[in-house]
């Protein structure tokens, strides 16, 4: 039983300030743990105290009534949570941050059109409350649409090649988003219609969609990271319409890191957000630049196990230059092995991770921690590109274009301009690859056709395995 | 007008929260941004208070109260899920040199509870470069 003096001040308005100011000072002090790597794990508990902080406070400053439902709510949310987020691998982590985005895009829409019921469509409320609402209900239901397709995309539910309405996909999204700005400003005049605020979440539910769909699977991250800043934005406005502290500081911090995140991955990816969103991303130029590069004739040379083995065997340097093609044959824990192999020979080996290696910046960190590949073996780009000129052999296992000298080299390739890992400054390079087929920009790679580099087709995970138990006989 | 004060203050705390993120969030390695990202995701989960407030409030009909459940329900999912799932990825950072098979901490069930764990001492020494 709690003390009536102290249910009062419990109840207190400031004190529910205090206890969000503290909230949302833990998520700030979180966010700069997660800044290294031995604070990250206390910097996220540290938020997710900050989240329970939050969450305490409101229960003890709400209105009265309706606790089964709240019970309800979280028994639901945890009973799909905990399982979800205990059991996924850490190959398809994309699509479960993408999930996790679109539902808490989906708690967005459905909070502002509960209020616009309850409040007979803004009936006796100021109209910036009205505003910002409705801004959350449009940006919080194109995030869940949006989240929706992406997780399906990565997931392989949705084919993950670019679907469009080709040169009218712009218009179409101009006019969704046309409809719902306009169902929005009805409302905020006045109108207090039940089917203009459905209208409303339709038309941004087809424009999440249609943003969406005609993005290849390859580029998803880049958009995710887009609506994760995108939800927060709006989780922000539905904190002022609402008169909520703790949600405009948590919303607003997670959309303007959610920014330089999106801008981060672009830099890399060597795209602009506009062309992006712009739709079509990876047809257009890039096809160009395909058939351009194509005549390129060169001859390739390809490479046994065995050879590589040895190559690798008396090798005093070896970086190895992990990519998607890496993550999606699981191979991180077979080049871990390998890697133990070497070492054992006193080979020196690193890791080189470009940015965007794997699908989200910092993905194939998490795959290779996940394989017990010490973190100080793992080097950034701009650390590991000067020391490729000391290196014997640079293995490539499943990357392409970050490895394409034609970055660097051919100003008409449509990826000039990208950082890449400068492999090609190593003394021998060898590249573990399917087949000659073009990665995700359609162009050629350069590397394959210099007289230092050698082929090892196949699958990753095999050739790697194959590579380890060479080695073993040597 | 109070009301106007109450927008003049809260779009106030908006812009300095936004620049608070930029500050505290450029400083993040490359390599601890799928973490970042999916703890930021967890953060924006926060929503969650929004369906707690407005269930609280009289005058809830019957389609109001299955959206608003739904509503808590998504909030939830976004805040439990996304902190576990980040402090799954954050443990694989930490190198430990023997090899000691651990349960998985964490009877985790409320979205409170991920916090809740204490940590463990001399966390700090390892995996310094």
């Amino acid at each position: 039983m709690i003390h009536p003096v102290l249910a009062s001040f419990l109840q207190e308005a400031s004190f529910l300030d205090v206890l969000y100011i503290v909230a949302f000072g833990l998520f700030i002090q979180g966010l700069r743990g997660l800044s290294g790597p031995t604070t990250a794990v206390r910097g996220n508990r540290i938020a997710a105290v900050g989240m329970g902080i939050a969450v305490i406070a409101t229960l003890l400053n709400r209105g009265e009534g309706n606790w089964g439902l709240i019970v309800l709510g979280i028994a639901l949310g945890a009973a799909v949570g905990v399982p979800a987020a205990r059991q996924v691998k850490m190959t398809a982590m994309p699509q479960m941050v993408a999930l996790f985005n679109g539902v808490g895009g989906g708690a967005v829409f459905l909070i502002s059109w509960a209020e616009f019921r309850l409040t007979h469509g803004y009936a006796s409320t100021p109209t910036y409350v009205a505003i910002f609402s409705l801004f959350a209900a449009i940006v919080g239901s194109v995030s869940f649409w949006g989240s929706n397709i992406a997780f399906g995309k990565l997931q392989e539910i949705i084919p993950g090649r670019p679907i469009s309405f080709g040169s009218a996909q712009q218009i179409v999204n101009l006019v969704l988003l046309i409809l719902a700005v306009a169902a929005g400003a009805d409302i905020a005049a006045g109108d207090h219609s039940q089917a203009v605020f459905i209208g409303l979440l339709v038309s941004a539910a087809l424009l999440g969609n249609a943003v969406v769909l005609p993005i290849g699977g390859a580029d998803m991250p880049v958009v995710i990271s887009m609506l994760n800043a995108f939800t927060g934005l709006s989780a922000a406005a539905t904190g002022i319409a609402l008169n909520n502290t703790a949600l405009i500081v948590a919303g607003m911090i997670v959309g303007a890191s959610g920014s330089i995140l999106t801008n981060l991955m672009a830099v890399a990816m060597n795209r602009s957000i506009p062309a992006i969103i712009a739709g079509g991303f990876g047809g257009g130029g890039a096809v160009e630049g395909a058939s351009g590069a194509g005549e390129h004739a060169g001859t390739v040379r390809s490479t046994s196990a065995a050879d590589a083995a040895i190559q690798l065997a008396y090798a005093s340097r070896v970086v190895i230059v992990p990519g998607y093609g890496m993550a999606v044959a699981q191979a991180q824990h077979a080049v871990r092995e390998l890697t133990k192999e070497l070492e054992k020979r006193q080979v020196e080996v690193s890791y080189a991770i470009h940015p965007v290696a794997g699908r989200m910046p910092g993905h194939m960190n998490v795959l290779l921690a996940e394989a017990d590949v010490p973190y100080d073996q793992l080097k950034e780009m701009d650390d590991a590109n000067p020391e490729f000129q000391r290196t014997d052999v640079s293995l490539v296992i499943g990357a392409n274009d970050v490895t394409n000298p034609a970055a660097k080299n051919t100003p008409s390739s449509p990826i000039y301009g990208m950082p890449i890992l400068e492999v090609a400054d190593s003394h021998s390079v060898i590249v573990i690859k399917r087949s000659m087929n073009p990665g995700f920009a359609g162009i050629e790679n350069e590397l394959y056709y210099d007289p230092k580099t050698a082929m090892l087709f196949g699958d990753a995970k095999s050739a790697v395995s194959e590579i380890t138990a060479e080695l073993a006989q040597i | 007008m109070i009301l106007a004060s109450t927008l003049t203050t809260n779009l106030a705390i908006l812009v300095l929260a936004g620049f608070i993120g930029f500050v505290v969030i450029s400083k993040v390695p490359n390599t601890l941004h799928t973490p970042l990202m999916s703890g930021t995701n967890a953060i924006h989960g926060i929503v969650l208070l929004g369906g707690l407030l407005i269930v609280g409030l009289s005058g809830n009909g019957a389609f109001n109260k299955v959206i608003l459940v739904i509503a808590i329900m998504f909030g939830t999912i976004n805040i439990v899920g996304g902190f576990l799932v980040t402090d799954r990825m954050l443990e694989m950072f930490k190198s430990k040199p023997k090899p000691v098979a651990e349960p998985e901490p964490q009877p985790a069930a409320k979205a409170t509870a991920p916090a809740a764990q204490g940590e463990p001492p001399g966390e700090q020494q390892r995996g310094e470069q």
